[in-house]
């Protein structure tokens, strides 16, 4: 019981204060797991993380889920992932009822005019820090050049691509 | 309905890849493109609002869409639409899958699927610039928004509200002149 509380406690706080999603949290999981609670070792640590990424779904759900078992079994999961992403929800629906009170306003408006055009920014600096670790040789150049014209101009489903691009990973390497 | 805004993102939920921003490609295609429930606007706008708040962007955005759809049960339904697939598939791997953590076939399915998502990525680029109606001023805030945090290693959050109060100032200033 005692730990399912640690677990509870902690992971709302990775949760509550982990700005800018996924690989942002890591440093905050690290500091809760290893170092104050001593749950696991670094080494393990890394081991989780590299699971962590090559599996579908938010990096911070699925460190939770993992680390959550890993010190108290399927409740342990159940908790750790719910108290994650519990400051999120609580947080965004007080912010999408405001919004929707203050949709009209100018300042709002006017605000969001000038952070869209930075978003589209954030997007492509993410796209340009994925690629990094994604275009290693000339194959996957080829790959990932073959897909972004299907997907952009000939409508094929990102979920779709995911898939196919495995397939060929599978063949070619 | 309740089954499709559950159904749509539970697929988001198990087809993102590296988390994060590899999940805008799909809620794009999924929320904005095929069932049109945010347009580009507020799919810029709640993404904003996701970077500035804590938390994964993915349950931000579900749990922001299922509100705006269908209020507190909805905002609830999505987000679980969303984590449900990760703990599943995690739990799965912890109890019968980690002994084959370091497998060959699984590597190289993931040297293809790297470069995909890079371009999956791309391409959410492109079609949220297409749909946005860039003019020059747009491009050079993106383009100084990149070089920021590429360049620079600046937060998000600090660029977000520098735009923000900078945005008003200025449509302020221009009130002013009219």
């Amino acid at each position: 019981m005692t730990n399912l509380l640690k677990l509870f406690i902690s992971f709302l706080k990775i949760g509550g204060f982990s700005f800018g999603g996924g690989y942002a949290m890591l440093p905050l999981i690290e500091k809760e797991i290893i170092d104050i609670h001593g749950w696991m070792t670094a080494s393990e640590f890394i081991d989780i993380l590299a699971v962590v990424e090559m599996t579908p779904g938010p990096i911070a759900i699925n460190s939770a889920t993992f680390i959550g078992y890993k010190v108290a079994g399927v409740w342990g999961s159940v908790v750790a992932t719910l108290a994650v992403i519990l400051p999120s929800i609580v947080i965004i629906l007080i912010i999408a009822h405001f919004l929707s009170k203050f949709k009209d306003s100018l300042y709002v408006e006017w605000a969001f005019r000038g952070i869209r055009p930075v978003v589209l920014g954030l997007i492509l600096s993410a796209s340009i820090g994925v690629s990094k670790n994604a275009f290693i040789d000339f194959k996957s150049v080829i790959i990932g050049g073959v897909l972004f014209y299907l997907i952009s101009f000939k409508k094929l489903h990102p979920i779709l691509g995911i898939v196919i691009a495995g397939t060929i990973g599978a063949l070619v390497y | 309905m309740y089954f499709k805004m559950f159904w749509t993102f539970f697929k988001i939920g198990a087809f993102t890849i590296g988390g994060g921003y590899a999940m805008i490609p799909l809620i794009q295609e999924e929320v904005v493109e095929k069932n049109g429930w945010l347009d580009t606007d507020e799919f810029m706008d709640i993404l904003a609002i996701a970077e500035v708040t804590p938390g994964p962007v993915a349950v931000n955005t579900s749990t922001y869409v299922g509100y705006k759809l269908k209020g507190v049960k909805g905002s609830l339904l999505c987000t679980l639409g969303t984590i449900l697939p990760s703990f599943l598939i995690i739990l799965s791997i912890v109890t019968f899958l980690w002994q084959y953590r370091q497998n060959e076939v699984i590597d190289k399915i993931f040297l293809g699927i790297r470069p995909a998502v890079a371009a999956l990525i791309f391409s959410a680029v492109y079609k949220l610039g297409k749909n946005m109606k860039l003019n020059w001023a747009k491009i050079a805030i993106a383009a100084v928004t990149v070089l920021l945090i590429v360049g620079m290693n600046i937060s998000p959050i600090y660029i977000i509200l520098v735009a923000a109060f900078g945005s008003i100032g200025y449509f302020k200033m221009k009130e002013k002149d009219i």
